[in-house]
């Protein structure tokens, strides 16, 4: 109390014309912060330092994990780097949307045996194509459902506010990601507990050392010096890079992607050039949802138990690392993505496991301190 | 007995809005010893509901004195968030963190005095707050010599400022409390300092220094946070209270706190709050806060909401009043966090799960950003209504209820959105709330042209 009604004439102190001994630049004492966080930056290169030399083996294994998670994020952000981008708005509901994905292949999978219907139907077909066609089949269909969901959710809670302040949308948004949540906790609907995914396919996992590359079999274990990782976390990557390369594509050369820019820099002209904003709106929220439900199956494929509210930390993760490769930035986006999975699995490597998750918020505040617009953000400097 | 309870939580909830409605307006009455007698019976008017009897049944049983005082924690947490984002439009999704702070660090010291029956936990918080604060403004005096002073030089050194603080307090409280511990006696023969007098003390102070502790963590925090972009410094303070959670499930191992349990849950806290206490600490936030309103101070804070530009050109330091609002904001989160934690006597994690943390947001978007009785009607209205007529009720629907409760919320959320973006009160205020009616001047400053203006005509006709 004290404190707080002792702060009270200060402020209208400092609201008093001109003091009287005149002031000094602060700008000389910028090498204070500087140099704290350099001594910052300095303590965790000497933590990994140390523990890359003490057991590379463990450190490798540590990244390729970091990678892993990197590469889901990524394709998370995509949707709020783009959705951001174009509306402002920090949309909540994607990480449930990210949710909704892995339920949904979950649902195909398990209920309904969608993985297997190339087998039904063709017989004769080989056992991997099958398979193949299988997954695609499920993964697509996830893609598609999270697509109109974020289509509607966007109809139905953010279209009418387009001219709102834009606190009120992002309050609607955290109210669509509660109620994704919440509905989808139901016992109709998913249930409130964690559910033992099943994979629409076998993943292995294999070794690479000095014995070269095999795979990890209960008769032929990963040799002691090996680094292991496992069929889908090459599967991730992939997909993940692919998927980077054909947003880029759209964005840089189609003619949505051109209205999609357009309509990131300046709505009212844009619609005065014969665009239909609010079409390339809908499908912005319906490439980045399509995203969010591959990184959702995927995700549940990696790590086979999912719940209802999967998709909170990833999705506030997966903003952190758009906001630190320059929000509206596409390749930003997959550089802020892969650098918070390694900031988060080195943390719990090596610091603490619990704070993991404080690592990506300790990092988005520095990076908005230093820069920011991020890391390929352009210059603009236009913030809230 | 579904359609009695039905019909007496409805009776409940209007009875209170109007006990809150008469508790203001006398507070408004121009005669100080009809505020104090209104609100002295305000006061007792409760307390006798608690103790009088209908039938066999006191007609406020226990159930609702746990939803009353949960109320009044929420409107002062409530309160806090409307002052940060109503009043300064700074959109902070951290209260519920400094809530939890206030909550755990006030338990923590009574814990250790009634359980462990020492003082070094009230020594070395007290001691540190004292201490904390005296370096944080008198480095605030030093660094205000500087303009254009970089965020994060200062930040530094408010940090090692407030490190050097706590680890004096560390000492120092720990060397105090080793002298007056002796005072506690034995068991059998209980000193000076076991008693229900000494334990009364010492829950104020805990709670005062709860307070005080929120706030100063959210001035450490807040200084570099407050000058991102409003949607940032909602994403940056959500990720606070989740660091905050976090910490408290990790209490037993990342902190060296074994009493609080990490994610156990702490208990054997002492169940200290009364209604005296819910009573004076909620008069106190809310005649602070609606006096720091209405002076010059709030309507710098409220300008700064309205459009910064045009505030920094009016001479109005933007930075420094963003960040007392969100340290006065925090120091209420802290004191109910405090009030809160006596009351319930057990606190756990989950409770302030930053999905929880949700919760003043909703209530201050219901009752009206910008307006103080709506967030005091929310808050009562949305602990009677929601959390108790509508969880008993559809606690007799299937075990799927409180999932429900949470289904409804956002739906409701949204069309409040959709419909009414200005809450359900808007902008009305009630009584004692209301902007006090500008008194004239003294002689000393008559306004220059006021026999121009035509309000005072008649003295001209």
């Amino acid at each position: 109390m004290q404190q707080a009604s002792a702060e009270r004439p200060r402020v209208s102190q400092s609201r008093q014309p001109a003091p009287l001994s005149p002031r000094a630049s602060g700008a000389g004492l910028a090498w204070i912060g500087r140099g704290f966080l350099l001594i910052l930056a300095a303590v965790v290169a000497l933590i990994l330092a140390r523990n890359l030399l003490d057991n590379p083996r463990l450190f490798a294994q540590i990244v390729i994990s970091g990678l892993q998670l990197g590469f889901v994020y990524a394709l998370i952000a995509l949707g709020y780097t783009m959705v951001y981008g174009i509306v402002r708005l920090i949309n909540f509901a994607h990480g449930d949307v990210f949710m909704v994905g892995s339920f949904v292949s979950f649902f195909a999978v398990s209920r309904f045996s969608l993985h297997t219907w190339p087998e039904t139907a063709f017989p004769g077909m080989s056992p991997d194509l099958s398979t193949l066609i299988g997954a695609i089949s499920v993964i697509l269909l996830s893609m598609v459902v999270c697509a109109i969901l974020a289509v509607v959710i966007e109809r139905v809670a953010y279209k009418p506010l387009r001219n709102a302040p834009r606190i009120t949308a992002l309050i609607t948004a955290i109210g669509v990601s509660f109620f994704l949540e919440f509905f989808g906790a139901l016992n109709f609907v998913f249930s409130p507990r964690f559910i033992p995914y099943q994979r629409p396919f076998d993943v292995y996992a294999y070794y690479i050392g000095g014995s070269g590359i095999g795979m990890v079999t209960p008769s032929n274990p990963a040799p002691p010096d090996s680094i292991t990782f496992s069929s889908i976390f090459v599967i991730i990557v992939i997909t993940s890079i692919l998927m980077q390369a054909l947003l880029q594509w759209l964005v840089k050369r189609t003619k949505m992607g051109k209205a999609m820019r357009a309509s990131a820099v300046d709505k009212p002209t844009t619609r005065l050039m014969g665009v239909n904003v609010d079409r390339v709106i809908s499908f912005t929220f319906a490439i980045g949802a399509a995203f969010a439900g591959l990184a959702g199956v995927l995700f549940a494929i990696a790590y086979p138990s999912i719940h209802t509210q999967l998709g909170i930390l990833p999705g506030l993760k997966a903003f952190v690392a758009a906001v630190l490769g320059g929000i509206g930035s596409i390749p930003g986006a997959l550089v802020g993505a892969l650098i918070m999975g390694q900031a988060e699995s080195l943390t719990a490597g090596y610091i603490s496991t619990p704070m993991r998750d404080a690592v990506a918020f300790t990092i988005l505040i520095v990076v908005l301190l230093v820069r920011p617009t991020g890391i390929f953000g352009e210059p603009t400097g236009e913030k809230a | 007995m579904e359609l009695g309870f039905l019909l007496g939580s409805i009776i409940k909830i209007v009875a209170v809005l109007g006990w809150l409605y008469g508790l203001l307006q006398v507070m408004a009455h121009a005669s100080r010893w009809v505020k104090i007698a209104g609100m002295i019976a305000a006061f007792g008017i409760i307390q006798a509901a608690f103790s009088l009897k209908i039938g066999d049944q006191s007609i406020l049983n226990d159930f609702d004195a746990g939803l009353l005082f949960q109320a009044c924690t929420m409107a002062m947490v409530a309160l806090g968030l409307n002052l940060i984002y109503g009043f300064n439009g700074q959109f902070s999704l951290g209260q519920w963190g400094f809530y939890g702070l206030g909550a755990y660090a006030a338990a923590y010291v009574t814990y250790k005095w009634a359980n462990d029956r020492t003082s070094s936990a009230l020594f070395v918080l007290l001691i540190g707050v004292i201490l904390a604060g005296a370096t944080i403004l008198m480095l605030r005096r030093f660094l205000s010599r500087y303009y254009n002073l970089p965020v994060l030089s200062a930040f530094t050194l408010y940090l090692l400022g407030c490190v050097a603080a706590a680890a004096v307090a560390v000492v120092a409280g720990n060397a105090v409390a080793s002298v007056i511990d002796p005072l506690f006696g034995s068991r059998e023969a209980p000193g000076l300092l076991s008693g229900d007098l000494a334990l009364q003390i010492v829950f104020v102070l805990a709670v005062l220094c709860a307070g005080v502790f929120a706030a100063e963590v959210s001035f450490l925090f807040g200084l570099p946070v407050l000058s991102l972009g409003s949607d940032y410094f909602g994403i940056a303070t959500l990720g606070f209270s989740i660091v905050i959670n976090t910490l408290m499930v990790n209490s037993d191992t990342i902190l060296p706190f074994p009493e609080m349990k990490g994610g156990r849950g702490m208990i054997g806290i002492p169940k200290l709050t009364t209604w005296f206490w819910v009573f004076i600490f909620l008069l106190l936030v809310i005649v602070v806060m609606r006096n720091l309103i209405h002076s010059s101070t709030g309507r710098a804070i409220m300008s700064v909401r309205e459009d910064e530009t045009a505030s920094k050109a009016m001479g109005i330091d933007v930075a420094s009043n963003k960040l007392l609002t969100f340290v006065i904001g925090s120091l209420f989160a802290g004191l109910g966090g405090g009030i809160y934690a006596h009351y319930i006597g057990f606190l756990s994690p989950g409770t302030f799960s930053f999905l929880a943390g949700f919760n003043p947001l909703i209530v201050v978007v219901f009752g009206g950003l910008g307006s103080m009785t709506g967030t005091l009607a929310a808050s009562f209205g949305w602990m009677f209504f929601l959390e108790g007529l509508l969880r008993v009720l559809l606690g007799q629907l299937g075990t799927e209820a409180p999932t429900w409760r949470f289904v409804l919320y956002p739906i409701a959320l949204l069309l409040l959105m959709l419909l009414r973006p200005q809450g359900l009160l808007g902008k009305t205020e009630w009584g004692f709330l209301r902007a006090p009616a500008v008194k004239p001047r003294a002689p000393a400053s008559p306004p220059p042209d006021a026999r121009a203006t035509p309000a005072p005509a008649p003295a001209a006709k």
